[in-house]
């Protein structure tokens, strides 16, 4: 009976084993999938049960998070780079705060007296402005972190007061809004997304790019007489690929614009609007694409570049990356340079999206990145880490965030909360990984 | 006089002189190397060999004395310095990422790319497949951060790192020192391979009897001083132990 059951058992787990052996799905991956689906079922059926309305399942809420989850999930992509060199940025909340300053400065003041109000070029200049500024002030850092040798905590500890002051100064501690009609766009909202058409144009080419990328790994590995992954597997993970697009395309486009805006639209475009209403899809908002976009352009970097490499040989074993002839200076100035650009980007998104720049942008943002590449599994002792863990991660932090504001917590408690899971996190993946050896 | 000693050296460190806050550690030391030449380096720990081959691998400077390559001047300052000159190194530390796999780390800085520029992963592991079978035929793990790999695993994957990129001067600190009796026995063969290439080498190494079956000449230092280079097969083990436990030269004994 008992030896029955234990062979039932070994069988069965040779089974799922091998099914994720086939088709090399991370299981950690599917750890932090499950986790996220849980923290969103877990905060709908509480709406449900203890308000009488889940608010969590729903497109618009859906829709609000990934749009919420730009501005920290693009530094999170960032900070996995700093992290895994054994370094840490404190202060990409304060450069956020600074860049933004500066770009409202920039698009408010500044440039519209040599280009006019309301220019087409003003948002361009303001936002490479912002990238510009945000990069060079990592550079600075990254530069006394490797050249004064002085430890990165300690340098961007300073940084995170010196541009939080700086970013008081640059305007007097004024707010300036609003920003360019354009360049608010990149924050969002019904206008700052691409529409039912659009969407779907963005999920079909996602689709083609899932298939090539399995169909070119096919022929990589033929071409090197590596073992394939069974046919079954390659199927199957095409059809979860271009699943998970469709599902994410049906579900931004099932979001509608809500009444006010649709009426304001149909005016200025002299559209009938019919009876009943009319429903006009959000389809995904600009600032998530500009996340997917420099998700898949960090992952390439990070995984495809000798850049990427030099990262995470400087991780693992820093004396060796010196020994193997790489620049590891001019590595980590490169890398905290990247961290600034990325807090400059982000800067664009959030003051885009607030529709206004505020010396207080981004207070707090450092922590909730590091949480992000930390639960996203990056190893604060370096060498370990994702991007795409650190966006899972950034998601994971900002559903907590936005779940207990719809069932009513209050502020003390998702303090409470958030730190909770993040000290909560970090030890299961400690378990996992001292199992997984 | 030994076989080897004519001509050029391929290498010689002349008045090499290095020092760390104050301490001496290396302290006006020659030594030369000729192509297809074994010399071993040897002494206490904390001798100066490390420290000394450090200067010709790049990973630190001397404060005093030149390199020559090949009889010309050398400018080493850093390890890139050092592989232009065709000199790789097995540290006895490995210097290997234990997060990346064996291809990575045998790669590492000089990663083979594609016409797009992208590090090219599949064709690093075909060779890395290629240069294992011939120098560990049982290694296996080549989809696995090196952490997971054997101490022998793990020397393999750096003696495999020196060989792959045609080094003409070779410097081995200690290669065999993590490594069982089969394993050693491969170092051995794999260094007389090499030999028989034209491939000079700089072995650090505490076991006399190693010393004596591979090396053509060594070098004995002592607290920081070269003590003397004899030629191996003109003294016996006992003349090299005495050099490098009293630092005096054979023959010169009172």
């Amino acid at each position: 009976m008992t030896q029955t059951n234990t062979q039932t058992s070994h069988a069965e787990e040779g089974a799922i084993a091998r099914f994720f052996r086939a088709t090399e799905i991370d299981t950690r991956l599917l750890g932090m999938v499950a986790a996220l689906l849980l923290i969103w079922i877990g905060f709908h059926l509480y709406g449900e049960l203890v308000n009488g309305r889940g608010a969590f399942l729903t497109p618009r809420n859906l829709w609000n998070l990934s749009v919420q989850t730009a501005s920290i999930g693009i530094m999170a992509t960032g900070m996995v780079l700093v992290i895994v060199t054994r370094n840490i940025d404190l202060s990409v909340g304060s450069i956020l705060g600074f860049c933004a300053i500066v770009m409202g400065v920039m698009q408010v003041y500044v440039l519209p007296k040599y280009l006019g109000l309301g220019h087409p070029m003003l948002w361009v200049l303001a936002a490479l402005c912002g990238v510009t500024i945000g990069a060079a002030i990592g550079a600075f850092h990254g530069f006394l972190i490797a050249y004064g040798k002085i430890p990165s905590f300690i340098v961007t500890l300073g940084g995170l007061l010196v541009w939080r002051g700086a970013a008081f100064l640059v305007a007097r501690g004024e707010t300036i809004s609003p920003v360019d009609a354009t360049f608010a766009l990149l924050g969002g909202g019904p206008y700052g997304a691409v529409g039912a058409m659009g969407s779907w144009i963005v999920g079909l080419l996602a689709c083609a790019a899932i298939l090539w990328m399995i169909w070119n790994g096919r022929i990589q590995r033929t071409k090197h007489d590596f073992p394939q992954r069974p046919m079954w597997a390659e199927y199957f993970l095409a059809a979860l690929g271009c699943g998970v697009v469709i599902g994410a395309v049906l579900l931004v486009n099932a979001y509608p614009w809500p009444v006010g805006i649709v009426k304001t639209y149909a005016e200025a475009s002299g559209i009938e609007v019919p009876e009943g209403g009319l429903f006009i899809s959000h389809g995904f908002a600009i600032p998530v694409l500009i996340l997917i976009g420099v998700g898949i352009l960090m992952t390439i970097l990070s995984t495809r570049t000798r850049f990427g490499r030099y990262v995470y040989a400087i991780g693992g074993n820093p004396d060796a990356a010196e020994l193997s002839g790489i620049n590891t200076r001019w590595m980590l100035v490169k890398i905290y340079a990247l961290m600034g650009f990325l807090a400059g980007l982000s800067a664009v998104v959030a003051s885009a999206r607030l529709n206004s720049a505020t010396n207080a942008l981004g207070t707090l943002d450092e922590l909730y990145v590091i949480a992000a590449a930390v639960i996203g599994g990056t190893s604060l002792a370096g060498g370990v880490g994702t991007i795409y863990g650190a966006i899972l991660g950034a998601l994971v932090m900002q559903s907590l965030q936005s779940g207990m504001v719809l069932i009513g917590f209050d502020a003390a408690i998702q303090q409470i909360v958030v730190g909770s899971v993040l000290v909560l996190a970090v030890f299961l993946d400690i378990i996992y990984r001292r199992r997984a050896k | 006089m030994s076989n080897a000693q004519k001509g050029t050296p391929l290498v010689e460190l002349r008045d090499i002189s290095i020092a760390f806050g104050g301490i001496k550690a290396v302290d006006h030391v020659t030594v030369d190397l000729f192509p297809g030449e074994v010399v071993g380096l040897l002494g206490h720990n904390g001798a100066g060999k490390s420290t000394l081959i450090k200067c010709l691998s790049g990973a630190y400077q001397a404060d005093s004395g030149d390199i020559f390559i090949n009889g010309e001047k050398a400018t080493i300052t850093n390890p890139r310095d050092a592989r232009s000159y065709n000199i790789e190194t097995i540290y006895q530390t490995l210097a290997l990422a234990d997060n990346l796999n064996a291809a990575s780390n045998l790669f590492l800085g000089r990663e083979l790319v594609t016409s797009a520029g992208f590090v090219d992963d599949a064709a690093m592991e075909a060779e890395t497949r290629k240069i294992m079978a011939r120098l560990n035929p049982n290694f296996r793990k080549f989809n696995v951060p090196v952490s997971a790999l054997s101490g022998g695993q793990r020397q393999s994957v750096a003696i495999a790192r020196a060989v792959y990129f045609n080094a003409k001067i070779l410097i081995m600190d200690e290669p065999t020192a993590a490594l069982g009796p089969h394993e050693t026995q491969m170092v051995a063969e794999l260094i007389q391979e090499l030999k028989a290439q034209g491939i000079g080498i700089f072995l650090i190494e505490h076991d006399i009897h190693a010393v004596m079956d591979l090396c053509d000449r060594a070098s004995v230092m002592k607290n920081g001083q070269l003590v003397g280079t004899v030629n191996v097969n003109e003294v016996t083990d006992e003349d090299i132990l005495g050099m490098i436990i009293l630092g005096k030269q054979p023959g010169k004994a009172a």
